[in-house]
C-alpha cells in the first residue's frame, strides 16, 4: 500500500443541472488508510452528495477526486428498502451480485455480530440486524475503504453506540479507512480522526477537538452542543464503563444537543 | 387421442410460460403491472399497423411494444407522476389500436383473437416465433440475472457494485415486449400481464429466494397452461381465459399455505 491518501478531493463543485447555487462548493479533503473520517453538516449539506462524489455516481461539474489505482470501496448507503415481495435471505443477499462462498459469507456475518442470521429473509430483520448484515455485505471483497451513509438511522442509543463501537474494531481488524456520514455528532466525533464539517462548502475540518472549537461548528450547530461535547470527552477520559453507554446526567445533554441540532435545521 | 392443433397449442403455451415465469417475478417484485398491462395494449397496436402495412405481425408487434416500452421509462425516469402517464398511454394505446383495427377489413373480424388470444389456432411457424422468443427472453434474462436483482432489491447497491441500474431497466423493457408479442397468440393482449402476474404471486408466498419464486412461477404457469386446454377442450371454454382463470384459482387455493 503506497503512503498516499486512498482518495482525495481537490476543489470539488457539484450542482445539479440548472440550478443556480451548488450543492457542493470547492469542497477538498483527504481519507488516508486505516482513518475513520466524519462528515457533519445540516440536513441538505451536501452530504450524501459528498458520498455519492466518493463513489463516482454524480457529474462534477469543476474539480476532481482522485483515487487509489484499483481502490476496493464497500458501501452502506442511507435507507436501504428492500420491498417484501422479493423473497431473500441474508445469504442470498450477500451474494449479490458476486456470488461468494458459505465460508466468506459466514465470516463476514460473524465479524459484524450478524451470525447464524444466514438464513433469515431480510424483510423480517430488525433495523440493527439489517444495518450489521448491509455492513457485512460492505466488508465482502476487502475494502481499503468504508463508505457509511448515515449508518445509523432508525437504531436507538444503544444501538448506535454499540454501531460506532462495531466501527472501530473492524477499522482495528482490517485496516479500512472510513468515511461516514452522520447526524450523532457526539457518538460519533468521538469515534472518529478528523471530522468535516460541511454546509455547502467545507465550513472546518479537523480532529474533533479541533472542530467542535471552531467558531463555524458552533455557529452551525450552537454553542451548547460544541460545550457538551467537551464535556462528555472530559467525562470519557475518567470513566471506562465497558458499555461504552453515555451515563448519568450525560444523557440530558445528549438530548439538549439533539435539540440544538434541530434547532439548527 | 390427442389433435395436433391441442400439441401445437399445448408447446405454445409452454413457451410463453417459460419467458412469463422469471418476468413476472420481476413485474412482481418491481410494480410493473400496469406497465406489463401498457406494453400489451400497444401490441394491439402493432398488429393494426403490422396488418396494414403489410408487416410480419410478430416484428411490429415488438417494434410497438419497445417504443411503448421505451416511451414509459422515459417519462417515469423524468419523474412525471408514473401511475397517470401509464394509464395515458396504456388506454391511449389500446383505443388508437381498437380504432386502426376498425379500419383494418382482415383485423376487424379477428379482433376477439388478439384480444383475448387464440391458442388452439396456433400454427407451426407461430412455434418458432414463440419457442425463439422464449428462449431470447429467457437467455437474457439468465445472462443478466445477478445484476437484474442485484438492481431489483436496490439500485443504490447496485450502482456501487457497478451496475447501471438504466440499463437494467431497458432489457427487462426488452424482455417484456418481446414476451407481450409471444404471448399475444395464447391469452390476447387483455390478459397478458395477468399470466405474468398471477403465477408469480401465487409463488411469492412459498418461495424462500428470487431464483425459487422463478421456478415456482413458471411451474405455476404450466399447470395453469394445462389446465386451462383441459378445461376450453372438455367444456369448450375459451382457451386464453381459461387459462388465467387457471392461475387466479391456484392462486385462491394457495392462498391459506402461504408462508410468508
Amino acid at each position: 500500500m503506497s503512503g498516499g491518501p486512498l482518495i482525495a478531493a481537490h476543489r470539488l463543485t457539484v450542482r445539479h443541472a440548472g440550478a443556480a447555487r451548488a450543492i457542493l462548493q470547492d469542497v477538498d479533503f483527504s481519507i488516508r488508510s486505516g482513518e475513520i473520517v466524519t462528515v457533519v453538516g445540516p440536513n441538505g449539506s451536501g452530504k450524501s452528495t459528498l458520498v455519492r462524489a466518493v463513489l463516482g455516481h454524480v457529474a462534477l461539474e469543476a474539480g476532481e477526486i482522485r483515487r487509489q489505482p484499483e481502490l476496493r470501496i464497500g458501501y452502506v448507503p442511507q435507507r436501504v428498502h428492500v420491498d417484501d415481495r422479493i423473497p431473500m435471505t441474508v445469504r442470498r443477499f450477500l451474494s449479490l451480485p458476486r456470488r461468494i462462498s458459505d465460508a466468506a459469507a459466514s465470516a463476514a456475518l460473524s465479524r459484524t455480530g450478524a451470525d447464524g442470521l444466514q438464513a433469515r429473509q431480510i424483510t423480517r430483520l430488525s433495523g440493527g440486524q439489517f444495518q450489521r448484515v448491509l455492513l457485512a455485505r460492505s466488508l465482502l471483497h476487502a475494502p481499503q475503504l468504508l463508505v457509511l451513509d448515515e449508518p445509523t438511522q432508525g437504531l436507538d442509543q444503544p444501538g448506535i453506540v454499540a454501531f460506532y463501537q462495531l466501527i472501530e474494531e473492524i477499522r482495528q481488524q482490517t485496516g479500512a479507512a472510513v468515511l461516514m456520514v452522520s447526524h450523532d455528532l457526539l457518538v460519533v466525533m468521538r469515534a472518529s480522526d478528523q471530522v468535516i464539517c460541511l454546509n455547502g462548502h467545507v465550513c472546518c475540518h479537523g480532529t474533533p477537538e479541533t472542530v467542535s472549537a471552531a467558531p463555524e461548528y458552533q455557529a452551525l450547530f450552537g454553542v451548547d452542543s460544541a460545550q457538551t461535547l467537551a464535556l462528555y470527552r472530559h467525562r470519557h477520559d475518567h470513566d471506562h464503563d465497558q458499555s461504552g453507554l453515555p451515563q448519568g446526567d450525560h444523557a440530558c445533554h445528549l438530548g439538549a444537543e439533539h435539540g440544538a441540532l434541530r434547532h439548527v435545521r | 387421442m390427442f389433435d395436433d392443433f391441442l400439441i401445437r397449442a399445448a408447446i405454445a403455451g409452454l413457451g410463453v410460460v417459460l419467458a412469463a415465469g422469471p418476468l413476472g417475478c420481476f413485474v412482481v417484485w418491481r410494480r410493473m403491472a400496469y406497465f406489463g398491462d401498457a406494453t400489451a395494449h400497444a401490441a394491439i397496436l402493432g398488429v393494426a399497423l403490422s396488418l396494414a402495412l403489410g408487416a410480419p405481425v410478430y416484428l411490429g408487434t415488438i417494434g410497438v411494444a419497445v417504443v411503448m416500452g421505451w416511451l414509459v421509462a422515459h417519462l417515469a425516469g423524468r419523474g412525471e407522476a408514473v401511475d397517470t402517464a401509464l394509464g395515458v398511454l396504456a388506454h391511449g394505446a389500446l383505443a388508437f389500436g381498437l380504432v386502426a383495427a376498425s379500419l383494418i377489413p382482415g383485423l376487424r373480424n379477428d379482433l376477439n383473437a388478439w384480444l383475448f388470444g387464440d391458442i388452439l389456432m396456433v400454427q407451426h411457424a407461430d412455434l418458432l416465433w414463440v419457442w425463439g422468443g422464449a428462449t431470447l427472453v429467457l437467455g437474457l434474462l439468465i445472462w443478466r440475472w445477478q445484476a437484474l436483482v442485484t438492481a431489483t432489491v436496490n439500485e443504490e447497491l447496485a450502482m456501487a457494485s457497478g451496475i447501471a441500474p438504466g440499463r437494467e431497466r431497458l432489457i427487462l423493457t426488452l424482455a417484456m415486449a418481446v414476451t407481450v408479442a409471444v404471448a399475444i397468440r395464447v391469452v390476447g393482449a387483455l390478459l397478458v400481464s395477468a399470466l405474468l402476474v398471477i403465477p408469480a404471486a401465487s409463488a411469492r408466498g412459498f418461495a424462500r429466494s428470487p431464483e425459487h419464486m422463478a421456478v415456482m412461477a413458471t411451474l405455476i404457469g404450466a399447470v395453469s397452461v394445462a389446465a386451462g386446454l383441459g378445461a376450453s377442450l372438455s367444456a369448450d371454454l375459451p382457451a386464453g381465459p381459461a387459462i388465467i382463470a387457471s392461475a387466479a384459482l391456484i392462486f385462491l387455493l394457495a392462498l391459506p399455505f402461504r408462508r410468508s
